[in-house]
């Protein structure tokens, strides 16, 4: 189903994680959540440098609804953050998979990646 | 499976995220609940309003009982074809409903709440109980919300000449018929606009006739941001059984003339203005890039208040809220936003109308 790319990892608490050339796991939040949260309004990303443990709250995402936070699917250090978000919060509704990447991980342990739900596995969490 | 109204067919139609609102299968929104926001500030936006509870009151005794049943009077209605709001109150002062009144030719008609309808009628019903009164409830009427600068215009432009007239000419706070349709200039977002009751049977064709139009459908989500930009409280969130209207903004609402108008819950509200230390109701701005919600611990000095209604308003672009804080509250407080005290703006309920900023 195209609303969930088999080529991404995801977290049963929405993120969706992608393995990149140089190393880096890009993240950003699921179609399903963001469907979920309605209208994005604001998106607090984590400063860039910070280090991470997997399962910390490290961005926060509010829509018309309600605050949403986000946790970190892997280990390691923030190394990009997407400075769109603020201006733009809304691409995080029209482009969940593209523009609206929330942040970039340089990962402690990249098979700490392997522990998360393949495309099918997220969609039976759902 | 809640209940329906008779657009539910076409909510689906037309892509509705459809939630649960006081028992009814409700809209959400329609796909993007901030551009349906825009649409009512820029243009016009309709909003499926038939969850409401309309009961008309009719007998010899109509006009006494509903002075006795309500806070506001209906003897300021002094012609058929107006209207007020007023609070509906126990006799502890505490509010049972906020509603409308509509003078018709031969009674009055109240619009009343979804989520309280089923106990307004048994509290209403009860009250009546023993004089020359009728409760009628209009369950066959659908109601349908056209809200916007051009609401009045795209309206009239699909109805027949007669309701299209009335349409045009209406003042704020008038309402009358037209055949079996009722049109009323009221509603619920600070903008200009109608709002129409109609047979069931023809709600889906106007409906339709409106997008048409270039009326947007708009969902629960838009109305709420709306109203709340208005400042308008929303029952349940702002004012409930045991909010005084004294609390809410509510007081121009209260006739305290003539004295010898004996309403219920006038002594509790006589006692509660003599000792002068309720809450007050006020609107909070937020700068900064968060969103203030319902239940955030509000602190003014070292004293308390709370957030009653909060959410983004798209026209300001941040963050708007409605709260109850003491009573000599300045114009600044910070409010407990997961974890973080953020400094507000305090001012009068009321953030936006007729889509100019208001503070």
């Amino acid at each position: 189903m195209s609303n969930t790319p088999s080529e991404l990892r995801y977290a049963s608490s929405h993120e969706w994680s992608r393995e990149e050339a140089d190393g880096t796991i890009t993240v950003g939040i699921t179609h399903h959540a963001q469907d979920a949260l309605g209208d994005v309004v604001f998106v607090e990303l984590p400063e860039v440098g910070r280090q991470l443990t997997v399962g910390d709250e490290c961005a926060v995402v509010e829509s018309v609804k309600a605050a949403s936070d986000i946790y970190a699917p892997v280990s390691g250090e923030v190394v990009a953050i997407n400075e769109a978000l603020a201006d733009s919060p809304e691409l995080v509704n029209s482009d969940p998979y593209g523009e609206a990447w929330f942040f970039k991980i340089k990962p402690t342990d990249s098979s700490e990646l392997d522990k998360l739900l393949d495309a099918d596995g997220y969609l039976a969490s759902l | 499976m809640g209940l329906r109204t008779p657009l539910y067919d076409s909510h689906l139609a037309t892509g509705a995220r459809m939630v649960d609102f006081g028992g009814w299968d409700m809209p959400l929104h329609y796909g993007s609940q901030i551009e349906e926001h825009h649409q009512v500030r820029r243009e016009a936006g309709i909003f499926d309003v038939s969850h409401m509870g309309v009961v008309d009151i009719t007998g010899a005794d109509a006009t006494a009982f509903l002075q006795y049943l309500l806070a506001n009077d209906v003897g300021r209605l002094q012609a058929p074809g107006r209207a007020l709001y007023t609070a509906m109150l126990n006799p502890d002062g505490g509010i049972l409903d906020d509603l409308i009144v509509y003078r018709l030719a031969d009674g009055y008609r109240l619009v009343v709440n979804a989520g309280t309808r089923q106990r307004d009628l048994e509290w209403i019903r009860g009250q009546a109980a023993g004089r020359q009164v009728e409760v009628t409830e209009r369950r066959e009427l659908a109601m349908i919300a056209v809200q916007g600068p051009l609401a009045r215009a795209r309206c009239a432009s699909v109805m027949t000449d007669a309701q299209a007239a009335l349409a045009e000419r209406l003042e704020p706070f008038h309402g009358q018929a037209e055949g079996d349709w009722f049109i009323a200039c009221t509603g619920y977002t600070g903008e200009d606009g109608l709002e129409i009751m109609l047979p069931a049977a023809e709600a889906a064709a106007f409906w339709n006739a409106l997008q048409g139009a270039g009326c947007k459908p708009c969902g629960l989500g838009a109305r709420d941001t709306l109203r709340l930009e208005a400042g308008l409280n929303l029952y349940g969130a702002d004012i409930d059984e045991q909010t005084s209207p004294l609390a809410a903004n509510m007081a121009w609402t209260i006739a305290w003339e003539p004295e010898t108008r004996d309403f219920i819950g006038r002594r509790a509200l006589e006692r509660q203005r003599q000792a002068g230390d309720l809450p007050r109701q006020v609107g909070l701005v937020l700068e900064q890039r968060a969103v203030l919600r319902s239940g955030q611990k509000v602190m003014i000095d070292d004293r308390e208040g709370v957030i009653t209604s909060g959410s983004f308003s798209p026209t300001l672009g941040c963050s708007i809220a409605l709260a109850r804080v003491p009573r000599n509250t300045g114009d600044s407080a910070r409010v407990d936003i997961r974890g973080k005290w953020l400094d507000v703006q305090v001012i009068r309920p009321g953030f936006v109308r007729n889509g100019i900023k208001l503070f």
